[in-house]
């Protein structure tokens, strides 16, 4: 067995205590799941503030988050060859289910997003947030890294096309995660800085011929981003209250549940993509500070434990999901404090609702499934 | 064949390794960056976020003033505040807006016609603010909506203070009265401190006092969420919320005796005139009438366009202050002052006959004036002349004196301007000369002053008119043998925050300059002949204190002059207006008054009694005892 080769292989690792010897035995990254709940737990006391005192919106928090929590303790148990070979399947199945949604999906918030399951509303775009870094590092696997063009031209069309599905939801935010998630890999993999040059240069191009697909509503979100005040009850008013939030926060914060922008209902989405305000002006500076603080701790141990593993599959994925965390968390704060366009990028653990905190729970799970079964080469 | 790449596991170790580092190293940027954006916003401007947080979660809520009380000078209310009774509806808290308001039409608080327009205010209402859907109600509506209130969720009866007058339309020229504020207004007030009051004076006192009566409002800051809706919250944020209380307006005392005003009213009831009555020892107005009148409360409730319609386009015009606006020629009341022009000149020997026959003619022409109703008074010295109202000596005298110190001496006398009574809105009458005539015609031939112009200014006729307040203005300086006070209406206003009562003090406006005080004993002395023994003897009969007086007939309608006037053969509206000028006790005067009574036809028959009635009020006891001066 695995855990044999390991427990074998590494002398100290005969002497670790009864708790260590739990999360080994889970597949458990110790330092990792302390900041990821840590995170959680802030959240959740952000949250109640947020939610103007809503118990049962925490209660339903709590929920996800365990269930959550569930499936990154499941993942973390499977073992990553058969995640590897599942993952042209999951892909498959991913993008059949994002076809079916645009087809009969459930209309909710102006955009086809959701799949009825019954019990519960299934996103399948969330599913890509994964499926999709999982199958670029798939298709690397095998091939020599850096890759070639012709591996550049074949992973361009696996991104593109759940990500054009899901742009045409029309879900833009959603669909930029997903693109970044699978840009990350190919950039973890090695691709030639003139090679990345060369697409930046491609993406701008991109960017004017995409503008003029653009619904209107999201030309209004670029536009409102260049200039905020032109717009201050559209639009704009997202923005210009959310740093109001901010702003008035001060260093130290208007106190727990004091924040009188968001308890006041000034601040929209205050509970949801917009907490990051409510954090700045209840907790201030301070607040915020320590809230990076912890995102950082967390992306910078998964990146590390990224490093550590030992097959390209392995590095490649646990890689883009370290690092898609800090891009949803650069992106979301980028948005409410206003140095990016309002896109519906969530701020992980922390919003409320959605099953992105099961996507990205989900995710961690796999990353130290990856982690916990490398071969430990060189011992 | 192309050289197949082997993958080489430790280079692409090393190459991860490297790009993860490059990896950490823009995230780490990237935070720093967001720190220095945060630090920006949280640190750099915190102060500028602060105000505009503040800005969004408190509103000012206007508090808004108790208008200041108007009293008689006795201290009887005229004008007060009184609660109206309004249904109010909070849209969000009505369960079934339709139904609600078909059972409101059918308990008859609500017009069936209505519905529609009470709707369409709702839907473009806030649902938790409350909205008007009914203004004064009764006490009856009131009443019967208090019964079923419990089938009304959402429904409240809400009280607000209106301008209410006991006295109904009593002295209402003199009042004005609050009417919603117009664009007009607008322009002139400062429209915070009137947020929250939908009333403003209009007219007479309420108008000219409007500053001191509106007070200050007061204001409380509300604490409101992003739709508006106040809230009550506990919290830090909530501790700095301000209230400032409102302070009332002042309370005016008035010089108007209202016992005074009720008398005078009642006497020109039925009549289109004005009473216009002053103390003339410091100009204190004791009665300003001008009749019609109207309902003063109808403005301040909200007049409807039928209602103002009826009240504008009425013949008898309610709305036109005829005491302070309407001019009219003063006629004979114009004697005394032309016979004291004529002793002060020397132009005339006061025991010196005249001899009328009835008529008078310039000399070189043919045109004859007539005397009033062709009377023949024979040999009358001044006395005479002033007390039977003898045209024909006053025509001679005029022509003797001559326009240009007709005019100088008359103008001290107030004739000709504004007697800047304290409240606004005041007319000129004209005092002509031939300067007057030079600049007000257009025509070279109209410009010159004629000769037979000045004949007619000897008995108030011709160019001549006044105002009734003027007339009454005339008769006071006539009463204090010269003494001028500017007519007020308001003497004294008590602080609305010490309680103090401030006392205006009377203006003087000097002397009648060069009158002997011969002259004015005997021209005051003719005067109390009217009264005794003169056109209006019948009048002055059984008075308990001597008076003197002097009638006044202006024409309306120009009688060519060889045919007699027949006052019963003339339409109503054209028949000459009827004065009477007054002033009593003669020897230490009290009260002067001026009464003019449209198309009543000669002073004597009815301007005098009106007079007569109104000096009684004044001076008499209940037991018709002269009265000790208070």
């Amino acid at each position: 067995m695995i855990y044999e080769e390991i427990s074998s292989g590494s002398r100290t690792r005969r002497t670790l205590s009864g708790a260590a010897r739990v999360l080994l035995e889970l597949r458990i990254d110790g330092p990792l799941v302390v900041g990821l709940s840590l995170i959680a737990a802030y959240g959740l006391v952000v949250l109640y503030s947020a939610s103007g005192q809503s118990t049962p919106t925490v209660l339903r928090t709590v929920a996800r988050l365990l269930v959550g929590a569930v499936a990154m303790l499941l993942l973390a148990r499977v073992n990553p060859n058969f995640l590897r070979r599942s993952t042209p399947w999951l892909y498959a199945g991913g993008c059949l289910l994002l076809v079916i949604v645009a087809a009969i999906g459930h209309s909710g918030m102006g955009a086809q997003r959701w799949l009825d399951l019954g019990l519960f509303r299934f996103q399948p775009s969330e599913l890509m947030k994964l499926a999709v870094p999982m199958m670029c590092a798939w298709y690397l696997h095998e091939r020599p890294l850096p890759p070639n063009w012709l591996a550049l031209g074949g992973m361009s069309l696996l991104i593109l096309l759940p990500v054009a599905l899901v742009a045409l939801q029309p879900d833009l935010g959603t669909a930029a995660l997903i693109a970044i998630a699978g840009a990350l890999v190919i950039v973890l993999a090695g691709m030639r800085v003139r090679v990345m040059l060369a697409l930046l240069a491609l993406a701008g191009l991109a960017a004017w011929f995409g503008w003029s697909f653009m619904h209107d509503y999201q030309r209004r979100r670029v536009l409102t981003f260049l200039n905020p005040q032109t717009d201050p009850l559209g639009a704009g008013y997202h923005i210009i209250q959310s740093q109001i939030a901010i702003g008035s926060g001060g260093v130290f914060g208007k106190g727990w549940m004091n924040g009188s922008q968001a308890q006041l209902e000034f601040l929209p989405e205050r509970s949801t993509d917009f907490i990051f305000a409510v954090i700045g002006e209840e907790f201030g500076l301070i607040g915020l500070l320590l809230l990076l603080l912890l995102y950082v701790f967390v992306v910078g141990r998964a990146v590390y434990l990224a490093t550590q593993t030992q097959d390209t599959f392995a590095r490649l994925l646990a890689g883009s999901i370290a690092l898609t965390l800090f891009v949803y968390v650069f992106i979301n704060a980028g948005m409410v404090t206003g140095l990016l366009p309002v896109v519906g990028v969530p701020l992980p653990l922390v919003s409320y609702g959605g099953s992105s905190v099961v996507t990205l729970l989900a995710g961690f799970g796999i990353l130290m499934a990856l982690y916990s079964r490398r071969k430990l080469v060189g011992s | 064949m192309p050289a197949v790449r082997i993958k080489d596991h430790w280079r692409e170790q090393r190459l991860f390794d490297q790009r993860a580092l490059v990896c950490a190293a823009i995230m780490g940027l990237a935070t720093a960056g967001l720190i220095v954006r945060l630090s920006v916003l949280q640190v750099a401007r915190h102060d500028y976020y602060s105000e505009l947080s503040q800005g969004n979660r408190v509103r000012n809520e206007p508090i808004p003033a108790a208008r200041g009380l108007i009293l008689d000078r006795h201290g009887e209310v005229i004008a007060g505040n009184q609660p109206a009774y309004q249904l109010e509806l909070v849209p969000e808290e009505v369960p079934d807006l339709d139904a609600t308001l078909a059972s409101l039409v059918q308990l008859g608080l609500l017009r069936a016609e209505d519905v529609g327009e009470i709707v369409r205010t709702i839907d473009s209402s806030r649902t938790f603010d409350s909205v008007p859907i009914r203004l004064r109600m009764s006490d009856e509506d009131v009443a019967r909506f208090a019964v079923h209130r419990f089938e009304f969720p959402g429904l409240d009866i809400k009280t607000r203070q209106t301008r209410w007058y006991p006295n109904g339309d009593l002295a209402v020229h003199a009042l004005g009265y609050v009417g919603a504020i117009s664009e007009q207004d607008l322009k002139h007030i400062d429209r915070a401190a009137y947020a929250g009051t939908s009333l403003i004076g209009k007219l007479g006192v309420e108008s000219a006092y409007e500053r001191q009566l509106h007070g200050t409002n007061g204001f409380r800051e509300v604490l409101v969420n992003a739709q508006g809706r106040s809230v009550e919250r506990q919290g830090p944020f909530v501790q700095n919320l301000r209230t400032r209380a409102p302070t009332a307006g002042a309370d005016l005392l008035l010089s108007i005796d209202l016992r005074v005003q009720r008398v005078a009213e009642t006497a020109l009831a039925g009549h289109r005139g004005a009473v216009v009555a002053l103390d003339p020892n410091n100009g204190d107005v004791l009665a300003l009438v001008s009749l019609p009148g109207f309902d003063p409360t109808m403005f301040g409730r909200g007049i409807t366009a039928p209602e103002y319609n009826a009240l504008a386009g009425d013949i008898d015009r309610p709305l036109f202050n005829r005491a302070l606006r309407g001019t009219y020629p003063p006629g004979s009341t114009v004697k005394p002052v032309i016979a004291l022009a004529g002793l002060t000149y020397h132009v005339v020997d006061p025991e010196a006959h005249r001899f009328c026959a009835g008529s008078f003619h310039l000399p070189g022409s043919s045109f004859i004036y007539r005397e009033y109703h062709n009377e023949h008074h024979g040999a009358v010295d001044l006395d005479d002349a002033i007390a039977r109202s003898c045209d024909v000596y006053f025509y001679g005298l005029a022509n003797e004196i001559g326009v240009d110190r007709i005019s100088t001496f008359m103008a001290p006398f107030g004739f000709g301007a504004v007697t800047g009574v304290d409240i606004g809105g005041e007319k000129a009458g004209i005092l002509p000369s031939r300067e007057w005539k030079e600049k007000t015609f257009a025509r070279a031939a109209e410009r010159v002053w004629f000769p037979g112009e000045t004949v007619s200014f000897g008995i108030g006729q011709g160019y001549l008119t006044v105002t009734p307040i003027e007339l009454a203005h005339y008769a006071s300086v006539l009463a204090t043998r010269g003494r001028i006070w500017k007519p007020r209406l308001v003497t004294a206003y008590r602080d609305p925050r010490s309680g103090e009562l401030h006392h205006i003090e009377p203006v003087s406006e000097g002397e009648v300059p060069g009158v002997s005080a011969d002259d004015w004993r005997r021209v005051v002395h003719g005067m109390i002949g009217v009264t005794q023994r003169g056109t209006a003897a019948a009048i002055g009969a059984h008075a308990p204190y001597t008076f003197a007086g002097k009638t006044g007939t202006a024409q309306v309608f120009t009688v060519a002059r060889t045919e007699k006037y027949n006052a019963s053969e003339v339409n109503e509206r054209l028949r000459d207006h009827s004065w009477f000028i007054a002033f009593a006790p003669a020897d230490a005067p009290r009260i002067a008054l001026a009464v003019l009574e449209e198309n009543g036809g000669a002073g004597a028959s009815a301007a005098a009694p009106i007079a007569r009635k109104v000096l009684d009020a004044y001076l008499l006891d209940a037991d018709g005892k002269v009265k000790p001066q208070s």
